[in-house]
Parts: structure tokens; sequence; C-alpha cells
């Protein structure tokens, strides 16, 4: 076995932990008039939708079918009328197709199980469980949102060894990985028993950060009753991780486990490992074991400028505005100028509050002008900050400096391909430089050119 | 003390003059052949190297026109007739003139029209901008503002307005290179035909959004009304995707169409005679 | 509803910026100041003084007139420069000579190569070898550290100046004197020269003063400790060697340490940021190379001294062994 390691070896930083929702238990947020789904909530090709104005749907019946093999099922979140099909601005305002849907009601569509007892009995084929992980539309909900389905699969040839379960939650603010490894640690430990058995690995390690240490117990409680029940649930460990940002990125999750690097280019199942996140096996189970579709997943409504009586954790449905949700938890907090869909470091700005809820929304995060307004750049100083933040063991200042005179070959050379844009080197820059802006756009360039070239 | 001197200056002559003899034969010897046409037409280029023709600079230009032995597919936009004229004298060809293009910003869409719902704090670069959204406005498809054509502009021919947010082209300095069109990441920017005496007409909006919500984003977008095409008596302009646009090979310079727009999209700039609109025309 | 701030991510930033590491610098640099004020007084004073105003005069009037950008007193660097040139000097010498070091240090090495981040040689040590080659009798003669009284004028008694403790074993040596003789015929004592060190520039009276500034770097994260014991390193281990071989004509390794600036180089002038590798084993290359240098010239080259010497020689070599060390890169084992 490879040596036991902690945290990652490269890089990372240490961003205050400002987990203030951490005590606040889920609660179901209420539906709103209206929903709109969205087509693109996965990595891939947006799903095609199969229903028509008019129809009227049931919570849990399929809306929209995948179109190619990267891509998901989508569901109804919600009981009601289909009232529009059409393109509808996203959270930074681009247009992409949303199915409007009119809430009447909560009836659920027939075959899924609504009791909240644990299932804890596995199906017996393999094929079975992945036919309804894919029919249920689940994805990755650490923020690639990646179908999990072909995740699981991996490619002929390849094979993998472990499987890891991410619980880190290294962003600071989020808490809502946090409550359900603390109110769901049995579902959740069945999820990764089905993904297990699926992919045929005798290891499986939950990494959780030891800022969690009650995440940890609870997991820990569960697991020793399970492992009771029968063989699925040996081999499972709960590993505390040092407390680093960013573990919860794969790379790294399988650096801090198993020492193993994923080679430049190539995916977790090289160094012979699958990566999930908690929240994912969570869904997994309820896919399974309860046949409910992907239709909720839990959020965090957090911020400094918010009073401790406004922080939420919230189980939410796809499809919801934004709006609704901040007038749920008691409105606009004073002082707030951004808000951010998922974790400060690498959540997206909400540009548009009409925009909605997705499979794979993390948080609604407020932050303040002085938190969050950019200094002005200035000169770069060369203390080499960037270079010990990175956790891919790059060197954004000269990324940087290459991206400027557009030298794609020089960057190539220096790797700006392995940049996984976690926003270490802007967090430490002393000069304020945005590095990472730079570097992301110079990034896609060369990618565009790294795939244009013929395969050999 | 005489010696030391006389020694000192024979010795430096007989160095500098055996080096000198290095020199002159190594640069005989590795001396690269090259056609004279070439260092004769760069010489005959602007010099700014700043990739309008599509080359990498002047001289590969230059070395291009050689090549090819034609100019079909070579054009200097910086020089334009005149220095084209002069490559074609080199090369022993008459050149076909062609006419003399400006950028033009096809976006009208400033802080008073278009209203601000969002503020950006990241790295100031359209391109950065636009791949992080859609744009400060309800409009996804005009200006952002952050000045890369500016940047890119290798003539100084263009500026920021502060007051509008907008790019303006300094038509005595715009050279028609085309870097401009190449930086813009929301292809605002177009190169058009100058027109006789710097007289254009041409429709400042790219907006493809239905009338209604292309107008609620802005009060000077194109809301593909199509009166202008149906004023046009020329089959010059073309409503499509909710978008007039304006043909210049067509465009005849009648200014029905600026008359017949109902929300100023089309801009007639540079006509003798102030149109009827008290706008201040040939600022954009 | 009020215009929303969008921006890409990252959406929170490290509580540190130019200005505060600049800062810690000069927080860092405090003990040793204190030490050289109250040990040198008024001199020291007015040298103090002479640098801080003439370096960010210098910089204030070439920001705004030659490069017309806007001002960059507040980062904090021209001050650091200052401060540094300022212990850099012997305290007897003349005022006008530390302004024309500042505005060296700040027109020609800083702001000639674009300001800070862009000089190749850190200028408060450029400045000062600067004048050492060009007022050598002013920038060799060293004042000993006067009493309290002294130093403040509150007696009268001249203070004595001679030659730095490097100075006086080169000259002895040259002048066919074993180390033992020279030694105790000028009474130096390590004790002495870690809490009131026998000279050299004013800086330096205090070892322990700098190692306080050092500790403080290294906990606030201000500097990696690399480059430093790097330094350190290469020198025990030569002037071990060396003087294991020939007791009598090398200096022994704590000799090294605490004459002739190795510590304040070492600490805070090799460190400078913008003219040192980015990377770990460029640090230490780069130290090594510093440590090395500095006793080659001790040993056998003319200048007793050989720190400044150093640092300038490798700042020189900075870029070529950024692009030599690289990070370990994730994935490319």
């Amino acid at each position: 076995m490879a040596q036991i390691r902690n945290t990652f070896t490269i890089g990372g930083i240490h961003p205050a932990d400002c987990k203030l929702s951490k005590d606040c238990a889920i609660e179901v947020l209420p539906l709103p008039e209206k929903v709109y789904v969205s087509m693109a909530q996965h990595l891939g090709a947006p799903a095609t939708p199969i229903v028509a104005v008019g129809d009227s749907v049931k919570v849990g019946q399929v809306i929209a079918q995948p179109t190619g093999f990267i891509s998901a099922f989508v569901h109804s979140p919600v009981s009601g009328t289909v009232k529009s099909i059409g393109p509808r601005p996203d959270l930074a305002g681009n247009k992409v197709n949303h199915i409007e849907i009119e809430v009447e009601g909560d009836e659920w569509a027939e075959g899924i199980d609504l009791s909240s007892e644990l299932v804890s009995t596995l199906p017996e084929d393999n094929a079975v469980i992945v036919e309804r992980i894919k029919a249920a539309g689940v994805v990755g909900l650490g923020g690639a949102t990646f179908p999990t389905h072909v995740k699981l699969c991996p490619p002929p040839g390849k094979t993998a060894d472990i499987l890891i379960i991410n619980g880190s939650e290294c962003e600071p603010y989020l808490t809502s990985d946090y409550r359900i490894m603390l109110e769901r640690s049995s579902e959740i430990l069945v999820g990764v028993a089905l993904m297990k058995k699926v992919l045929g690995v005798k290891q499986c390690v939950i990494g959780v950060e030891d800022n969690k240490p009650r995440a940890i117990e609870s997991l820990n409680e569960s697991l020793s009753a399970l492992q009771t029940l029968g063989e699925a649930y040996q081999g499972i460990e709960i590993r505390p991780l040092l407390k680093k940002y960013p573990q919860g990125g794969e790379k790294q999750l399988i650096d801090a486990v198993t020492g193993r690097q994923v080679p430049s280019m190539g995916l977790p199942i090289d160094a012979g490992a699958v990566v999930q996140n908690v929240g994912t096996a969570l869904a997994v189970y309820e896919a399974v074991q309860k046949n409910k579709p992907l239709i909720s997943n839990v959020l965090s409504v957090t911020g400094d400028c918010l009073p401790e009586s406004c922080q939420h954790n919230y189980q939410y449905r796809i499809g919801i505005p934004y709006r609704h949700i901040i007038e749920c938890a008691g409105g606009m907090p004073e002082g707030a100028v951004k808000v951010i869909s998922g974790g400060p470091m690498m959540g997206k700005a909400i540009a548009n509050l009409d925009a909605t809820t997705q499979k794979g929304t993390s948080a609604v995060l407020f932050l303040t002008e002085e938190q969050t307004r950019r200094k002005s750049e200035s000169a770069c100083i060369r203390c080499g900050r960037c270079l010990d933040a990175c956790p891919m063991g790059l060197e954004p200042y000269l990324l940087k400096k290459l991206a400027d005179v557009s030298d794609y070959a020089a960057l190539e050379e220096n790797a700006i391909q392995d940049c996984i844009e976690c926003g270490c080197c802007l967090y430490s820059c002393p000069a304020y430089i945005p590095l990472l802006d730079i570097i992301r756009g110079a990034k896609a360039d060369v990618m565009k050119i790294i795939k244009s070239r013929p395969r050999e | 003390m005489s010696s030391t001197i006389i020694w000192t200056v024979v010795l430096v002559t007989v160095l500098g003059t055996l080096l000198a003899m290095i020199l002159y034969v190594v640069a005989s010897k590795f001396k690269v052949e090259e056609d004279a046409r070439i260092d004769e037409i760069e010489s005959r280029l602007p010099g700014a190297n700043c990739g309008g023709c599509g080359y990498a600079g002047c001289r590969a230009f230059a070395q291009s026109c050689v090549e090819k032995g034609n100019l079909d597919s070579n054009y200097c936009p910086v020089g334009g007739n005149e220095v084209m004229k002069k490559v074609g004298e080199v090369l022993g060809i008459s050149v076909v003139a062609k006419a003399p293009m400006v950028a033009v910003v096809r976006c009208q869409g400033s802080c008073q029209l278009r209203p601000k719902i969002n503020v950006y704090d990241g790295k100031l670069s359209c391109r950065v901008k636009s791949a992080l959204y859609s744009g400060d406005t309800g409009c996804s498809w005009g200006c952002v503002g952050c000045g890369d054509c500016v940047s890119a502009c290798q003539f100084g021919a263009l500026s920021m307005n502060e007051q509008t947010g907008l790019p303006e082209v300094d038509e005595s300095k715009c050279t028609a290179c085309g870097a401009c069109v190449k930086a813009c990441p929301k292809s605002v920017i177009e190169l058009r035909n100058k027109g006789p005496r710097s007289i254009r007409v041409y429709v400042a909006c790219i907006n493809q959004e239905k009338g209604a919500v292309a107008r609620k984003a802005c009060q000077a977008a194109c809301i593909g009304c199509g009166k202008c095409a149906k004023e046009c008596t020329h089959e010059a302009i073309n409503v499509a995707n909710n978008l007039a646009y304006i043909d210049f090979t067509k465009c005849k310079l009648c200014k029905k169409c600026v008359e017949a727009c109902p929300t100023g999209a089309i801009q007639a700039v540079n006509f003798p005679v102030k149109p009827v609109k008290k706008e201040e025309n040939g600022t954009n | 509803m009020s215009q929303l701030v969008v921006s890409p991510a990252p959406h929170l930033h490290a509580p540190s910026s130019t200005r505060s590491i600049m800062r810690d610098v000069l927080i860092a640099l405090a003990p040793a100041t204190l030490v050289s004020l109250i040990f040198y007084g008024w001199a020291e004073l007015l040298l103090l003084t002479s640098c801080v105003v003439s370096c960010l005069l210098t910089e204030y009037l070439i920001t705004r007139f030659l490069l017309k950008k806007s001002c960059t007193l507040s980062d904090g660097s021209a001050a650091v420069t200052a401060v540094l040139l300022a212990l850099n000097l012997p305290a007897s010498c003349p005022w006008w000579v530390a302004v024309i070091g500042s505005v060296f240090a700040i027109a020609v090495v800083k702001m000639t190569f674009g300001g800070l981040g862009q000089n190749i040689f850190n200028p408060a040590i450029a400045a000062r070898v600067f004048l050492l080659v060009s007022f050598p009798s002013q920038m060799t003669q060293w004042t000993a550290p006067a009493s309290l009284s002294q130093a403040w004028g509150f007696s009268s008694v001249d203070a004595v100046s001679g030659a730095t403790p490097l100075g006086l074993v080169s000259e002895g040596l040259r002048s066919g004197q074993s180390l033992e003789q020279i030694f105790s015929e000028h009474n130096f004592s390590y004790a002495q020269m870690l809490f009131v060190n026998m000279g050299g520039s004013v800086g330096e009276i205090s070892a322990a003063a700098l190692l306080l500034g050092f500790a403080y770097l290294l906990v606030r994260k201000v500097i990696k400790p690399y480059t430093t014991l790097a330094i350190w390193t290469t020198i025990i281990g030569i002037s071990m060697i060396f003087s294991m071989m020939n007791p009598s004509s090398y200096t022994d390794p704590m000799f090294n340490m605490l004459t002739g600036g190795v510590l304040m180089g070492s600490i805070f002038m090799a460190t400078d940021y913008v003219t040192s590798p980015m990377t770990r084993n460029g640090c230490i290359i780069y130290g090594f190379g510093i440590g090395l240098q500095t006793m080659l010239i001790r040993y056998f080259g003319a200048y007793p001294e050989g720190m400044s010497f150093a640092i300038l020689l490798m700042n020189a070599c900075v870029p070529l062994i950024n692009k030599m060390c690289h990070q370990t890169k994730y994935g490319r084992k």
C-alpha cells in the first residue's frame, strides 16, 4: 500500500474557515410559484426536453433526456404544468434552454420511495445499480457535475483499485456537505457501498478534513453499525485529513489519500482511483435504493453580513430562482454586494438573481464590499507566494508573464494546461495581480491548440 | 615609456585589422541570398508590423508577396492603395484599387441608454469579462467596455469615451488593419466601407434579441422592426434574426432608413448638413 | 435592487499586500535600527534621516515628473531601501555620501529598470558597493560604538575610529602576523560581537538584534529561510575546513558569521524578493553562491569583506537560476 499522508504535498493555502452555518440543521426550502429547470445542469451536452408546453408533470418525472454519451436526464422538481420551454439567462446572463413549470401541489411520480427508512441491502446486479443511477440523472455534486454513471464505468483497459469519497469541503463558508455527513451519514455510507460494489474495488476511503470532528464521529458510528450487517460495508475507512485548500480537488485528494499523483492531462482513473463527493453518494443512495431521481440537494445560505438567525442549510429543489431563496432567508442582507453560487474560492458570482438552482448548487454566499472588492493591481515583487500556493506546482507569475505576450509554446511547456483554476495564486498575491483571470484565458487558448492537434 | 605607447598602438592596430578580416570573411561566407525585392517591398511598407495583412509583420508580408508573385490575396490595409501600387511596381504588376475601409463600432449602449445591472470587478479585459458573464447590462450582445480594442490598436485610433463607456474610432488614424475586430470578443467592431468623404450609414447594434427584449435592455437597440428595409429603395437592408444589416456595397447613402428607424439604431455619420437628430454624429 | 458585483473566482483574498510585507520588513529592521541609534546617537540619526528623505524624495520626483505615473511611495519599498542603506553605512560616513548613495539606489538601480519588481540588483546593496568603490576612505572608516553619553553628545570625548575587524585581520595577515596575535592585540570577543558588535556598518553592531528581526520575518512568513540558511551553511562549512587546515591564517566560522555584514546581508539583503530566485532549490543555489563568493573574497581577495559583492554578483545570476530551477509539478514525476 502506498504511503499514508494527511494532506496533499504540493502548495495549498489556509483561508479562514468561516463555517458560520455549521450548526444549522437542514430545513426544507418552501417551493416558489414557478420553477425554471435548466437543461445544462451537468458537464457535457445540454439535455433535450421531452415534454411540451401545457403538459402536466409530476415530481420526479423525466422532462429531458440526455444528448450524447456525456449528458444526463433531468427530472421535474415539482408537480404542475409546463408553461414554456426556451432560452432564459442563467446566473451569468448567458441564454440556456429552460423548462418553466408552474407549481401545483406536490404530487410525486409513482414508484418513488418517500419513506425515511434506511434500505441497506444492496441490489445484486451491478448493471441495475448503474442503470438506476443513470435514470435518476445523478451527476457529481462536488462542483464539476460530471455524470456519475460515466465515472463509475471506467473505459476499457483501465481499472480502479480505490474509491475515494470527498468529504473534505475545503471551501470556506460551505457547510452543506458537513450537514449531510452529520444528519444522513448512514445513507451516504450505503451510497458509498453501492459505488464501491459497482467499481469492484476492495478499498474505499472517505476523506474528511479535521475541522469537522463531529462529521467524522457520526460517519464512524454509522459505519460500525452498518459493518455488522455484512460484507458490502467492509473496506470502507473514514480518514481525517489536515485542513488545507484545495483538498477537495480530486487530484489533491488522491495525493492526500494514496500518495499517488494523476499524470498530467490524465484522469483520476489513470492513478487507479475514482473520486466522488459525499453529496453524490447520497444521491446515489436515493437513486438506487429509493428510486428517487436527483431533483434536490442541500445548499448553505451564509455570509458574514448575514445575522445568525438568517444562516441556513436548505434542502432545495432544482429550478428555484436565487431570488426566492434569498427572500426565504430573510432578504438581501445589509452590506452584501456580491452573491456567490458556491464557495468563495471557486464559486460563480451571480449576475442575475432570477437564475435558478441546479443539481450542483452548494451555497448562496453573501460577501461584503470590504471582503471581496479587489484592490488595485500593483507591480509583481517576485515574492514567490503564488508558487508556494499553487497545488499543481505551477509558476503562476511566469504563466502570467508568458500569457501577456501570448507565448503559447512556452505556456504549454510550463504546464498551464494542468491548472485546476483553484484560485490559490490570486488569493495569495500581495500585489493583487489578477493571475487566475489571465491564466484562465491563456489556458483555454492552449487547450484549444492541444485539442486541435492530430492524435497519434 | 614611449615604447609602451608605440607597442600599444601597434598591437591595437594589428588586432583591429585581424578582427576586421575575420568579420569580413564570416559575413561573406555565411551570407544568406535573399530576393532583393523583399527588401525593396519592405522599405515601401508602413513598417508598423500590425499584422493587419494577416502576416506576422511587414517583412513576412513582403516575403509572401514575392513568393506568390501576385497580390491577389495580399493587401496592406494600413498603406492602402497607394502603398499597394508601389508594391505592385516592384513586382511589375498593376494593382486594382480597393475601396478604403474603416473600423465601425456597432453599439450605442452608453450608460444612459443601457442601464447597468451589475458591476464588474475582475481584470479589466473584455475577454476575461465576456468569458465570465454576459455583461453589466441587460444586453448580452453589445460592447462590454473594457477596451481590449483600444489596447489592440497600434495606431492610437481607438479611445474609450469616459462618458458613454464605449470605444470611439478616430477615422483619420484608423488604417482598417482589423486588429480591433479580432480583439473584440463580442464582435461589435466591423470593418466597413469608408464611403465618399467618409460618409456612411450603418446599424449601430448587433442585438439579435426579439424587439421587446432588446428594447428593454437598451433604448438604442435595433428591434428588427423592418421599417428601414421597407423604406430602402436599393435593397441594401436585410433584416434577419431581429436585426437589420446594411450592405455597404448597395447602400446609396440616401438616409431614408435613418429617419425611419424608431430607436435611432441606424447611424449616419459625417454628412455635411447635420441630420434632424441633435445627437453629435461622427462620435461613433 | 442595487447592482451586484461580479468578478471571476476567487472572491476572497489573503490579508496581505505589498505594503504589509514592506511594513513587516521595516518592523524586522527596527531592533537593529534601535540599537544603532542608541550606540551611535546623532550621527546615526543624521544618516538615517538623510537616507530616508533622499530615497523617498528621489522616488517621488522620478515617478511624478519623469515617468508621470501614480506615486509608488505608499508601497513602502523605498523606505525599506532607505533604512537598509542607512544601516549599511559606517557611522562616520558623512551625510552627503548617504544622500549620493540613496539617489543612486533609487534612481539608477531601481527606477531605471522600471521600479519595484523590475530591478536586477538590490538597490541598497548596489548603492553600498557603489559608495564603497567611490568613497573608499569614508566607507571603510569605522567608529567604535560610543558610550551612550558620548553618542548623544553629553560628553565630549571623540569617538575612536579605525578599520573593521575584517580589515584589521587582513591587514595583520598581510604584515605577517598570525591570527592569534591579531585577535589578542585587538581584543576581539564573540560575546561582544553578538550583542554590541566590534563594528562595520552601523546596522551590524548587534547580531542579536538582526537575529531577532530574522525570527520575526520567519514567524510572519515574510521570507523563507532557505537563502539565509544556505549562506550560513556555506560560510560555516568553508571557513571550518580552511580554519582547521591552518588556524593561524584563516579565520574561524564564528568570526566569519559575526563580521563583515554576513548577518545583515543574509537576512535582509539576500532575501529581497525582487532580486532573489523564486523556487526553493533556486534559493539554495543562490545562497550557496553568495556564501562561496564571500569566503573566496575574504580569504583570497583584495577586499576584507565580500558579502556585498557576493550578493551583487549572485543577483545577476538570478534570472538564470529562475530559468533552471522550477517547481516540482504535480503528476510529472
